[in-house]
């Protein structure tokens, strides 16, 4: 018998090579729009940042900003559903299965996710525009990061609400800003006083150490700050996420 | 046109209380409300971010006469634009398949006298009111950041107003044709798409020459040209050429979704 975490991630799986392509667009696609239509549409009237031209600029910002959205997108309507419609997470947990099974195998499953999304994309990258620095190898473990820091508290919310109309809220009023306004598309630095809001989001920091990573530029704080916000909100997520499950499996 | 209208004996009270259906389902509570606001707030984040953020980096654009205008400027009109087009899909891609499809209003309406092109118009209106509400919103505010002049603002306003009943038109079409909510997602991916790539972030003057092309067939290119034109000033007979563009999208759509929804509905 395989262990029950391994189970749980097997599972996710299973789901995954059965629905794979409802989240092609998002994973693959959108990314690529992106960068075609503000990073060299727009790159054509944009002077070099950082000796760097526009769209190699925003690369490391779209890589973070696509991991970040496919793990809002994935943590909260399937989450919900475990619970609610197919109530899966019940029949799980009726096994050998515990809820700290059920936490790493859906984790586990969702960074599996982000690094096939994240290798595609440097793929992409690498024939189209070129890679710059040999940190660049440190993009898939970047990734991981920023999908447990988003993923985990996300997946806590989605078990605590009771309606998926939260999430049409969570999509446009966390979502979209924080993407708009992270330092993907222009430095954070020009938002004036209103940079702490970019402070407080985990992308800002994801986006700062990628770039970090495939351009070979410094980070605007200490690495081990950024690195250190990521496992604050990954930890305090998957701690919320334990209460939310344990609560819904008790009903 | 016309001539459909006083055939079919098209009724104003029936097409209003269709509409007015819409009203009624307001008062089910605020997440409606809230989907609402949220759908404004999009175009608007969008164009801080792209517009003045990104535009911080580009300074100025030159249009097609010479003229140079701060890039913030040239991307306001296409949030218009687009907010305009995605305030009226809301209704007649989304909404008006979930009545159609699952909550089985339509059903409900058309077992009274109001016939299904009242349905179309009924239904297109409220979208219009969805979308004039956006566009009208959005116009104070690019001229409160004085993105636009007041005057030229009033004339661009009128514009939006085609663009959303050309998309509503367009949308109803479409929601007549999918065949689950599967399909939406098709829907959003094909919005996102003219989003991005209709002359609305850059010049297409710049693309490569089957690039600008392909573009100039879309239809939210005409839409953000003409918006972009009026609120501008930058008047030239071309503008003409791009309402008509929409005009035809507009009775090519009731048109034909007036016919669907009669086969789909009535028989």
């Amino acid at each position: 018998m395989a262990h029950p975490t391994i189970a749980v991630f097997e599972r996710n799986m299973v789901v995954y090579k059965r629905l794979w392509r409802t989240s092609v667009f998002a994973s693959f696609a959108l990314p690529l729009l992106f960068l075609v239509s503000i990073g060299l549409g727009v790159g054509r009237y944009v002077g070099d940042i950082q000796g760097f031209s526009y769209v190699e600029w925003i690369v490391p910002g779209v890589l973070a900003s696509t991991a970040f959205q496919m793990m809002i997108g994935e943590s909260t309507y399937s989450v919900m559903a475990a619970f609610k419609d197919y109530r899966s997470a019940h029949a799980a947990f009726a096994t050998r299965v515990s809820i700290g099974d059920l936490l790493r195998g859906w984790f586990l499953y969702l960074v599996v996710r982000v690094e096939i999304a994240v290798l595609v994309f440097l793929v992409v990258v690498a024939v189209g525009v070129g890679l710059s620095s040999p940190w660049v190898v440190m993009t898939p473990v970047l990734a991981a990061l920023l999908a447990l820091a988003t993923a985990a508290p996300v997946t806590a919310f989605a078990a605590k609400v009771d309606h998926d109309s939260y999430f049409e809220l969570l999509f446009r009023f966390v979502m979209i800003p924080a993407t708009l306004f992270s330092g993907v598309f222009f430095p954070v630095e020009q938002l004036g006083w209103l940079r702490v809001a970019a402070y407080v989001s985990p992308l800002w920091h994801a986006v700062e150490l990628c770039r970090a990573a495939m351009l070979g530029l410094p980070t605007s704080w200490p690495w081990l700050v950024h690195v250190g916000v990521l496992v604050a909100y990954g930890s305090a997520g998957w701690w919320w996420a334990s209460l939310t499950f344990r609560r819904r499996l008790q009903d | 046109m016309v001539t459909l209208l006083v055939a079919r004996q098209v009724s104003a009270s029936r097409v209003g209380a269709v509409m007015n259906r819409n009203l009624g389902a307001l008062r089910s509570g605020a997440s409606y409300w809230l989907v609402l606001l949220a759908g404004f707030f999009e175009p608007l984040l969008y164009l801080l971010s792209i517009g003045v953020g990104v535009g911080a980096l580009v300074k100025n654009i030159q249009m097609d006469d010479g003229a140079l205008v701060p890039y913030a400027v040239f991307v306001a009109p296409a949030m218009l634009a687009a907010s305009a087009m995605n305030g009226a899909l809301a209704e007649t891609a989304f909404n008006f398949f979930y009545k159609m499809k699952y909550s089985k209003t339509f059903d409900a309406i058309l077992a009274t006298p109001v016939q299904p092109i009242e349905v179309a118009f009924g239904e297109l209106a409220w979208a219009m009111v969805r979308s004039a509400l956006y566009t009208a919103i959005f116009l104070v505010i690019t001229v409160m950041f004085g993105l636009a002049d007041p005057w030229w603002a009033l004339a661009a306003f009128p514009a939006t107003l085609l663009v959303g009943m050309a998309f509503g038109a367009v949308g109803m079409v479409v929601s007549t044709l999918m065949r689950g909510w599967q399909d939406l997602d098709l829907i959003t991916v094909g919005q996102f798409s003219l989003f991005l790539f209709s002359g609305t972030f850059a010049p297409v003057g710049g693309y490569p020459a089957a690039v600008e092309a392909l573009v100039a067939a879309l239809p939210l290119y005409h839409a953000v040209e003409l918006v972009r034109g009026l609120a501008l000033g930058l008047v030239s007979w071309g503008l003409l050429g791009h309402a008509l563009y929409l005009l035809v999208m507009m009775v090519a759509g009731l048109w034909i979704a007036s016919r669907r929804i009669q086969r789909l509905l009535c028989s």
